[in-house]
């Protein structure tokens, strides 16, 4: 069998004695795309947290390409160096243009010349389609902007693997396709991608999987077309009613 | 800019009473030979006030820095550390502190084995950069705090390790909301500066306390020493003002 990408087997995590995350069972093959909902507060962002390890899980085990995330080794700092991510606040540096933003990481992780991270950079800028706001401050763009910066910023480490928690729930509604169009022809391009988003059109669109989260648990894992039309939780087909009705 | 007029009102308020009988301007007058000479002895307090200040900042800084570190510790034995040394020496006030590093420290020192004697310059700057060290830390401490969480998440993300996130990310953007501060804190360093004239110091308050023993003309010449100390502070809040538009300009 293929080696996985991500794989939780047995995941759980409290924060103090309240419990997040409950036997999560998660196994990402390499280029699939999995799609999470849920209420908020079910874990959605702790799980995906979890997976680069902004936090800490306590119990069962986290595999990224096979290597299991204990302690901090070379190996652990190599698998992390596979993952990417966006966050719902985007988070940019707002003392960087947007061509420093891209170009830190090449520069002071990979070691690259400036010459060639610049490249690297300008790149990336072309594929989110904002070539031209190189030189602007993250504080003269939109929010679709500044999110479809973020993304680039994380794509200029290459990495294999992407996590999206919520990109899009802090933009005004008409940016919201600018920066799914970005991740539809990024998940063209055989990209690992967990996308923790309620825009159910998206998911409907590249999602090879969905998952449900409810109360720290995965309560539904299974392909986008029977998890839509028969959803096997009353819970599940509650929240799809709720927010599909929008 | 207010100030500069209360400044001159002051001025004029005290020589429009200069005719009366109970006033002795003669003493700092200019124009006469006794007034001149006195008016440079009085001036040449700055030197040694603003070389006190000024070392005694940096010091500070830089000990503020080594204590505010702990206190960003993920430890709490360090951020333990940071606080026990800020409450102590912010609890102790300015003068007892004074007499303590100059007549006390270099017992504790002999009794260690190092014989130094602490002249009043250096226990004026020790004591102040000591003191003023738990307020310029607690600057660096909220600086630093108030940048975002998410900032150094994003810098984690991709693959920055924790002295780079500080020295990249998070250290560029506090830097603004502490040079400010800092820089306001240096007002109240000239302020204390005055309580070194009482170890001896040859400062500004100093030079006045000395003339007003010879002169007993002490209303005239506590009264230059306050202009002196005025256009002091003006100085440098101007500077501060300017430092903080820059930084503003920069924000963007
Ligand atoms: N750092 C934290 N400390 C304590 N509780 C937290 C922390 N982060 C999240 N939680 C709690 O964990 C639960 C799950 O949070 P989260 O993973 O953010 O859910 P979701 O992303 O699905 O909305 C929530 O009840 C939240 O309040
Ligand atoms: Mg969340």
């Amino acid at each position: 069998m293929q080696q996985a990408a991500i794989e939780l087997v047995g995941v759980n995590k409290w924060f103090d004695d309240f419990q997040v995350l409950t036997d999560i069972d998660l196994t990402v093959a390499p280029g699939e795309k999995i799609v999470v909902c849920g209420p908020s507060g079910s874990g959605k962002s702790t799980m995906v947290r979890c997976i680069n390890r902004l936090e800490r899980h306590q119990s069962g085990t986290i595999r990224i390409d096979g290597v299991e995330l204990v302690g901090d080794g070379r190996d652990v700092r190599g698998a992390l160096a596979e993952i990417g991510m966006v966050f719902q606040q985007f988070n940019l540096f707002p003392h960087l243009t947007v061509l420093e933003n891209l170009m830190l990481g090449p520069v002071k992780v990979r070691g690259k010349k400036r010459a060639e991270a610049e490249a690297i950079a300008r790149r990336y800028l072309d594929r989110v389609h904002i070539p031209e706001q190189a030189d602007k401050y993250p504080g003269q763009l939109s929010g679709g902007q500044q999110q479809r910066v973020a993304i680039a910023r994380s794509l200029c480490m290459e990495p294999r693997i992407m996590l999206f928690d919520e990109p899009t729930s802090a933009l005004d509604p008409e940016m919201i396709s600018e920066v799914l169009d970005v991740m539809v022809e990024l998940a063209g391009g055989g990209m690992t991608m967990i996308v923790v988003t309620h825009e159910m059109g998206f998911a409907r669109k590249v999602a090879d999987r969905m998952i449900f989260m409810d109360r720290g648990r995965i309560v539904e894992d299974s392909p986008p077309g029977p998890f839509f039309s028969a959803p096997a939780s009353d819970r599940c087909r509650d929240f799809l009613d709720r927010i599909l009705q929008h | 800019m207010y100030r500069l007029i209360t400044a001159a009102g002051l001025l004029l308020l005290l020589s429009g009473c200069s005719s009366s009988a109970n006033w002795g301007w003669y003493v700092i007058d200019p124009g006469t030979e006794r007034g001149w000479i006195n008016i440079r002895f009085l001036l040449s307090g700055f030197t040694n006030t603003i070389l006190l200040s000024v070392i005694a900042a940096v010091l500070s800084m830089a000990l503020g820095l080594m204590v505010a570190l702990p206190g960003l510790s993920p430890s709490r034995g360090w951020r333990w550390v940071n606080r026990i040394y800020v409450e102590f020496i912010r609890s102790i006030p300015l003068l007892p502190m004074l007499f303590w590093v100059f007549y006390g420290l270099p017992v504790v020192l002999k009794s260690v084995g190092i014989k130094v004697s602490i002249d009043p310059f250096w226990g004026a700057i020790i004591t102040l950069a000591l003191a003023d060290s738990a307020f310029t830390a607690e600057i660096y401490r909220a600086g630093i705090e108030s940048i975002a969480k998410g900032q150094r998440e994003a810098a984690q993300t991709i693959g920055l390790n924790r002295h780079q996130t500080m020295r990249y990310v998070i250290l560029p953007q506090a830097i603004r909301r502490i040079l400010p501060p800092l820089a306001n804190q240096f007002i109240y360093i000239v302020k204390m500066s005055a309580f070194a004239s009482v170890i001896g110091m040859q400062e500004l308050t100093r030079r006045a306390n000395e003339l007003v023993v010879t002169e007993y003309r002490p209303l005239e010449l506590y009264s230059f020493l306050i202009l002196e100390y005025l256009v002091l502070v003006l100085v440098i809040s101007q500077g501060v003002r300017w430092l903080e538009r820059r930084m503003k300009v920069n924000e963007r």
